[in-house]
């Protein structure tokens, strides 16, 4: 539909092509991000409010359904929620009222805007506040948004986290700490915390936390180290609390993993042969895992439909460390600040395109013919089916991906798709 | 306000979808934000289609509400038009859309397209999927159906019909048309058109040169149906043809629309009967089966269940308000209370009362029964993709019941093992808790045996241990029967006499 070709510049003085493009969006909402965190946050629930789509969404795009009754909820609303702004305030709080009386165990409750409730303008953040003194001290209500008008897929956990941040308890202790911030996998958590604490660097934090995710202490000395790039928001406030961020490449792959370890560890001061002894090891298996898929990956060509912002970091991976080409790298947004030292070793000539317009894109993609594209579920099996090889870019949200011992994972991922084509004769 | 967990049905606009991609030549412009696009997955992985369904979503943006997003719309409309060249097109809102009334209607029709524009109201806050897709098709049959001299002839042959109902992301639909088209044609019946799956907009102008309509799925077909009873004084067929009785019946009532001689049903096979009354299902008799789906899929699967199978209709339910009459009728058929809800907690909670021994019923049911360690089959939307499968698996006709009464036995134990179980319940590997031998053992966990005591009752240690080598899946029931038995002649204790003197009072 609408298309510019604009010169952006970045914030390492490099200037580079971005494609920005509006139209049909191929993306989920910020809703969807509820899948993991509800997950990740073990004493959180997650209220919708919103309409039976969002419901249906949010079932849809887990893909299978969780067997125990979930962590999460969407209060539906109804004809009758749409006559006047008292009644659906009302209807809200008893929502909330019935939910707490069912689930006891709930500490912290998510109101989660979504398109309905915005258009109407609900205000979330008031019945929040309201609910959280008629709830207190049992339970604490925070709020965000998810909706599709304001969010893509993954800035829901952005949103999420950004809403956290002034609940988090002022650090008192005078001493720096780190505070690794995004979402991770329990396993990769805990890789990364026992590196941490082998280089020496003392508190680390991780946001969220697993338990009691409104009880992590944050202050002045508090250095962050974003673990995923979707976090603009997030920092913003971070930043509001006194804390500094530590500027990195994102922890995939051999390269950006020991960038983002490094990068921490020079503002900690740790000896670089210190550094070299304890990322030695991880680092030799690390690559030694990425190595054996560099035969079915090398020469390769890889385009992205934009999907989780992960774009970036990804196709750097595959560009450097498995010697993939890239067609196009397409992102719902590009974070060009948080992103800048990921550009830089982008290779000058790539395709960065922002927001979408899916058929002129599946159009340059099909012109491109590459050897894989990575693209969500709605895509993928129609460009199977005109013999375009896909990876699901939801499986990139939904795997342990980061940090050295994933890294062989995340080379793996992309390669099934080749591996599995060349062996089928059907 | 409604809290929901898991919902049964999508909203309206999902199933304006499944009408647009089960047909052909016809493209839907859905006002809608990003987001929205998720419904497309449902039909490329869950249906695994190999093309992504004919529609276009405008994708406003926050920013988009102050500014002008009717132009946004009207915008999108062309360029669908442009890009894939429809024969017809359908336009709407989603909820959100609904909400800033825009008038979508209104708006395509300023672009002066030489295709039929078809516009939908579906109010999102008010009705659900089924809904949506029923509105949609009749919209389409109003807007598109044409004028049509109609042929007239009595003899086999000469005699046409339609089929109505099938859709995209249907229940079996594909494999269902085949089935009762091959049954109609083998009764010297044309199938004029079926729709909407497979229909253009061509095709559905011509649906008036049927004889009579086949209504398959009511939910979607029939108030299209009843229109065209309106116009074309088009009859059409009320009963749904599953299971063998059923299908009988189906056939009975095609032949008294075309005036025809009761057939003879010596033509038509299957294997169900024979199946059923041979010795070996006789374990299935009084089989305690809790039935929840569309109603249309639930009514019909407890009359099988009942009638061909010999096993006892112990709940029944749907969860479409508007189709809840006919489930009533049927519950009260069968001596049970009516469950009409869309709440999945809901009809958890009354499984688990029920205590059945195998439950028939959706996606949801199938994930409720696993974790009450229930045997479960599906027989309704909403489906999930094992629900697709890759061989001819209809519901309907007589292939149709081979079907169903292969897959709603596969997950009983099977006869002569469920009697080895009850002869020797402490073998250490061979045990009801083990689950049935042919399906890996899930481990029927004692779910259903939870909770349901009343703490007030003493047991006897002796008559603790009896009850538990009563078969898992009956314990509940043999417990509650008990402590009601005890209740009932003021016993404070309960014997392992009192345990069959119980069992003597009400059978197993």
């Amino acid at each position: 539909m609408k298309q510019t070709l604009d010169l952006k510049r970045s914030s390492t003085s490099q200037t580079r092509p971005i494609l920005r493009e509006r139209g049909q969006r191929e993306v989920f909402c910020g809703l969807t991000g509820i899948v993991w965190l509800h997950r990740k946050i073990q004493d959180a629930f997650f209220l919708v409010v919103g309409s039976r789509t969002c419901a249906h969404l949010i079932q849809s795009a887990a893909g299978v359904m969780i067997f125990a009754e979930p962590r999460f909820a969407t209060a539906i609303i109804e004809e009758r929620d749409l006559a006047g702004m008292a009644d659906v305030n009302e209807e809200l709080d008893k929502t909330v009222s019935r939910l707490l009386e069912r689930r006891p165990d709930i500490k912290l409750l998510f109101l989660v805007g979504s398109c309905p409730s915005e258009v109407i303008k609900l205000d979330l953040g008031r019945a929040a506040q309201r609910l959280s003194t008629t709830h207190a001290p049992d339970v604490r209500i925070l709020n965000y948004s998810g909706s599709g008008i304001e969010t893509t897929f993954t800035q829901g956990e952005d949103a999420c986290l950004a809403s956290l941040v002034p609940e988090l308890p002022e650090d008192t202790t005078g001493e720096p700490s780190l505070m690794v911030v995004g979402a991770l996998s329990d396993v990769v958590e805990d890789q990364f915390a026992r590196l941490f604490e082998s280089l020496g660097i003392g508190s680390v934090r991780f946001l969220p936390a697993r338990q009691r995710a409104t009880s992590t202490p944050i202050g002045k000395e508090t250095r962050y180290l974003l673990a995923q790039p979707f976090l603009g928001d997030t920092a913003r406030a971070l930043e509001a609390r006194g804390a500094t961020r530590i500027a990195a490449p994102f922890p995939l792959g051999v390269e950006g993993t020991t960038a983002w370890l490094k990068a921490a560890a020079d503002v900690w001061g740790v000896d670089p042969e210190h550094f070299e002894t304890v990322v030695e090891m991880p680092r030799a298996r690390a690559e030694k895992a990425v190595q054996r898929y560099r035969s079915s990956l090398a020469g390769k060509s890889v385009f992205f439909f934009p999907d989780s912002q992960l774009e970036v970091p990804m196709a750097r991976f595959l560009n450097r460390e498995l010697g993939m080409s890239l067609s196009e790298v397409g992102s719902p947004y590009l974070h060009t600040h948080h992103l800048a030292e990921e550009l830089e070793l982008l290779p000058e000539a790539v395709v960065l395109s922002e927001g979408q317009d899916v058929d002129r894109q599946l159009a340059r993609c099909r012109d491109a013919q590459p050897d894989i594209t990575v693209c969500g579920l709605g895509l993928a099996n129609p460009l199977e089916a005109e013999g375009l090889t896909t990876k699901w870019a939801i499986e990139l949200v939904f795997t342990p991906i980061q940090g050295y011992e994933q890294a062989g994972d995340l080379a793996e991922l992309f390669a099934r798709p080749l591996v599995r084509k060349a062996r089928l004769a059907v | 306000m409604q809290l929901t967990v898991w919902t049964y049905e999508g909203p309206p606009h999902v199933g304006a979808m499944r009408v647009a991609t089960g047909m052909e030549g016809v493209h839907y412009v859905l006002h809608a934000p990003q987001g929205d696009t998720y419904a497309d997955l449902l039909f490329t992985m869950i249906e695994r289609r190999d093309h992504r369904p004919p529609v276009t979503y405008t994708t406003f943006e926050a920013r988009d509400l102050g500014a002008d997003t009717a132009e946004i719309f009207k915008r999108t409309a062309q360029s669908a038009y442009d890009e894939f060249k429809p024969e017809a097109m359908i336009v709407g809102a989603s909820c959100t859309a609904e909400l800033i009334q825009d008038d979508p209607g209104g708006l395509a029709k300023t672009l002066g397209l030489d295709i039929p524009v078809i516009p939908l109201e579906l109010p999102s806050y008010q009705r659900k999927e089924n809904w949506g897709a029923s509105e949609t098709f009749y919209q389409i049959v109003r807007n598109l159906v044409r004028p049509v001299e109609k042929r007239r002839g009595r003899a086999p042959g000469e005699r046409s019909c339609n089929i109505l109902g099938p859709t995209a992301l249907g229940f079996r639909h594909r494999d269902d048309v085949r089935e009762i088209a091959g049954l109609l044609e083998s009764m010297g019946i044309q199938v004029n058109v079926i729709a909407p799956m497979h229909a253009n907009p061509d095709d559905i102008s011509q649906l008036g040169l049927a004889d009579f309509n086949v209504v398959l799925y009511p939910e979607i077909a029939e108030s299209a149906a009843r229109f065209l009873e309106k116009h074309f004084k088009q009859p059409w067929t009320r009963t749904i043809p599953i299971g063998i009785g059923a299908t009988r019946d189906f056939i009975a009532e095609v032949a008294e629309i075309c005036e025809w001689d009761e057939p003879d049903f010596g033509r038509f096979q299957s294997n169900f009967p024979w199946w059923s009354r041979s010795v070996d299902s006789t374990y299935l008799t009084g089989k305690r089966v809790f039935v929840f789906g569309d109603a249309t899929h639930a009514v019909a699967a407890a009359r099988v269940a009942a009638e061909e199978f010999g096993f006892e209709v112990v709940g029944l339910g749907c969860y479409n308000r508007e189709f809840a009459r006919d489930v009533r009728a049927a519950a009260s058929q069968y001596g049970v209370e009516p469950l009409i809800t869309d709440d999945y907690l809901e009809v958890e909670a009354a499984i688990a009362e029920a205590e059945p021994e195998l439950v028939l019923g959706t996606q949801m049911e199938r994930h409720i029964a696993k974790r009450l360690g229930l045997p479960c089959a599906v027989i309704s939307a909403p489906v999930h993709v094992q629900d697709f499968p890759a061989r001819y698996a209809p519901q309907m006709g007589f292939e149709g019941a081979n079907v169903l009464f292969d897959t709603w036995v596969h997950p009983l134990v099977m006869g002569l093992e469920e009697h080895l179980l009850g002869m020797f319940r402490e073998d250490f590997e061979f045990n009801d808790a083990a689950g049935a031998s042919h399906l890996g053992g899930h481990g029927a966990a004692d779910a259903i045996d939870t909770d349901i005591s009343d703490r007030t009752m003493h047991w006897l240690p002796e008559a603790e241990r009896e009850l538990k080598k009563i078969p898992f899946f009956v314990r509940g029931k043999a417990r509650r029967n008990t402590e009601q038995f005890a209740r009932d002649r003021d016993l404070e204790e309960i014997s392992v006499e009192t345990l069959y003197d119980a069992k003597a009072e009400y059978g197993r």
